[in-house]
């Protein structure tokens, strides 16, 4: 799944300043699962922005905060179910992911569409309230070689043939908080009986599959109508 | 010979070989550069010159290896694939062979959230072992990572590093086969406190028989106080440090001299292991102690070659 976090409040409210009208859109998929832009959080949230105008003396019958949540942002066939509320905004701030912001934006033409949240990675949560990182979408995947474990998203230095000269403990160089995923992958190789497969070079990656030069796309020739 | 660099003549001729290594300025002072490579000269077979060490912003390794080649030093390229790319790396590599460089250290490179960019971004486009297949590439095989063909290649003796201490242990040695495997002809290693767990590592080096198609140089780093010293045991990633060190140098009435000792001792160590073909002195802004570290191992005088022995 996508996991994002919520943008400071204060970025927030920066951000709407000078709008008077604000529509408040969650996303019921990934970023309700990661608690960062589901229908209770567009609720908080709306509800913050009601507080930090009252407290300014902003609020007026002119001044309005109000909130919808839809299926999926990143959809064009669930945004048709808000188009009448978003008319009636003079901003909408966006609770989905990246691409929910950039769906909506292009859905509603001529409408300032904000993103309320940080989207920060591929990941899954690890126990509540903890969410980690396991794919950076790299186009080329390689967990065939690695036992499983990402090196290019979980390796600090997206390393391929082995862990740096920093790996200690089992952590990586950068934080004693951060697992060397190196030391993840040899361990596993290790119970899988599989360490040989380590002992091969492998040669530079390609890229561009990574970044290509403008936005990746996916073709299914099978599905198109 | 593959690069006719003095420390691979050093080395193929069967001497010790003693390389140091050299932090250029934070600056575009050459002086900087001149000052402490004039403290390496006669007593240094090359010497090594940092790539941004730390991932803190420092005058090219490219120009000041083209400074202490200009002294009449033999200079070792370090390059870190922190923060170029390969079009970047190669042409760089092709630069400094027309500069008259003819060592090139292969690194991974310190994480740039240890340095004074921590916001950068970096670039791990290949990492250090495909950089030496890189440059063998370009050297043996006439060829661009892209297997275009160029015109003229690159003669680099080439170098990489290995760290006994860091984890997982028993993948140090596949690793350092990888190194190999991929053409490196030389190794420098983390610097060595904790002798007995090198040579733990080194009898893994045996069982491979690599110490028969790589030369090994041990690195050691004379420390200047007991605060260094316990810095180097707690706080850099990947080293090892006994205890036992850590309270000598606190003990000491002379610090400095002490460091000296334990510095010079442990190449006495590390010259009787077998398959160690020499020392790399990192003698962290303290250069001008090289002379004293190699004069009290036994080290002098250096080896000098004719321009085409070999
Ligand atoms: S190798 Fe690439 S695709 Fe596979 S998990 Fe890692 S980042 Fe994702
Ligand atoms: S310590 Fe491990 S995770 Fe960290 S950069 Fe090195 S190999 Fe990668």
């Amino acid at each position: 799944m996508i996991v994002a976090e919520q943008k400071p409040v204060a970025e927030i409210l920066r951000m709407i300043d000078g709008y008077r009208r604000i529509l408040v859109v969650g996303c019921g998929t990934c970023v309700t699962v990661c608690m960062a832009g589901g229908e209770k959080e567009a609720g908080i949230l709306a509800s913050l922005i009601r507080m930090a105008w009252a407290r300014e003396g902003r609020l007026s019958p002119l001044i309005d905060v109000s909130e919808a949540t839809v299926e999926r942002q990143c959809e064009w066939e669930f945004l048709g179910d808000i188009a009448e509320k978003v008319a009636a905004s003079d901003a909408v701030l966006s609770m989905g992911c990246g691409a929910g912001v950039q769906a909506m934006a292009r859905m509603f033409e001529g409408k300032v569409v904000l993103p309320a949240l940080n989207t920060k990675f591929i990941g899954m949560p690890e126990r509540q309230g903890l969410w980690t990182e396991l794919c950076a979408g790299c186009g080329d995947c390689v967990l065939d070689r690695t036992g499983g474990i990402c090196p290019i998203a979980r390796c600090s230095k997206s390393l391929l043939n082995g862990p740096c000269g920093g790996s200690q403990n089992g952590k990586c160089e950068v934080s004693k908080d951060i697992d060397c995923a190196w030391q993840l992958i040899f361990d596993r190789m290790k119970s899988l009986g599989r360490l040989e497969a380590l002992g091969t070079v492998l040669p530079p990656k390609d890229w561009f599959k990574n970044r290509d030069g403008g936005p990746r796309k996916v073709v299914r020739e099978d599905m198109l109508l | 010979m593959r690069s006719g660099s003095n420390l691979e003549k050093v080395l193929a001729h069967g001497d010790f070989a003693v390389t140091g290594e050299l932090g250029p300025p934070q600056s575009n002072d050459r002086e900087v550069v001149v000052k402490k490579a004039k403290a390496y000269k006669g007593y240094v077979d090359a010497v090594n010159i940092t790539d941004n060490q730390t991932a803190i912003v420092r005058m090219s390794s490219i120009a000041a290896c083209a400074i202490a080649a200009g002294l009449g030093l033999d200079p070792v390229m370090q390059m870190t694939c922190r923060d170029r790319n390969r079009i970047a790396m190669q042409s760089d590599i092709l630069g400094a062979s027309a500069l008259g460089i003819k060592n090139i250290l292969c690194l991974t490179g310190d994480h740039q959230s240890f340095g004074n960019h921590p916001t950068s971004k970096n670039v791990y486009d290949i990492d250090s072992i495909q950089l030496i297949g890189m440059v063998k590439g370009m050297r043996d095989d006439k060829r661009f990572l892209n297997g275009e063909e160029m015109k003229s290649e690159p003669r680099m003796f080439i170098g990489a590093a290995a760290n006994p201490f860091a984890d997982p242990f028993e993948y140090r040695v596949v690793r350092l086969a990888k190194k190999v495997a991929a053409g490196a002809d030389f190794i420098q290693t983390q610097a060595v406190f904790d002798v007995p767990r090198f040579r733990r590592w080194m009898e893994m080096v045996w069982d491979h028989g690599l110490h028969e198609r790589v030369y090994i140089l041990a690195g050691v780093i004379p420390v200047k106080s007991a605060g260094a010293m316990r810095y180097m045991k707690n706080d850099v990633p990947g080293m090892s440090v006994p205890d036992e060190l850590v309270r000598r140098m606190e003990q000491a009435s002379d610090p400095k001299e002490e460091g000296i000792r334990i510095c010079v001792e442990t190449i006495l160590q590390l010259r009787e292991i077998e398959g160690v073909s020499g020392i790399h002195l990192m003698p962290i802004m303290w250069e001008s102690i090289a002379p004293v570290i190699v004069e009290r191992a036994g080290l002098l005088p250096r080896p000098v070659y004719d321009q085409d022995d070999m």
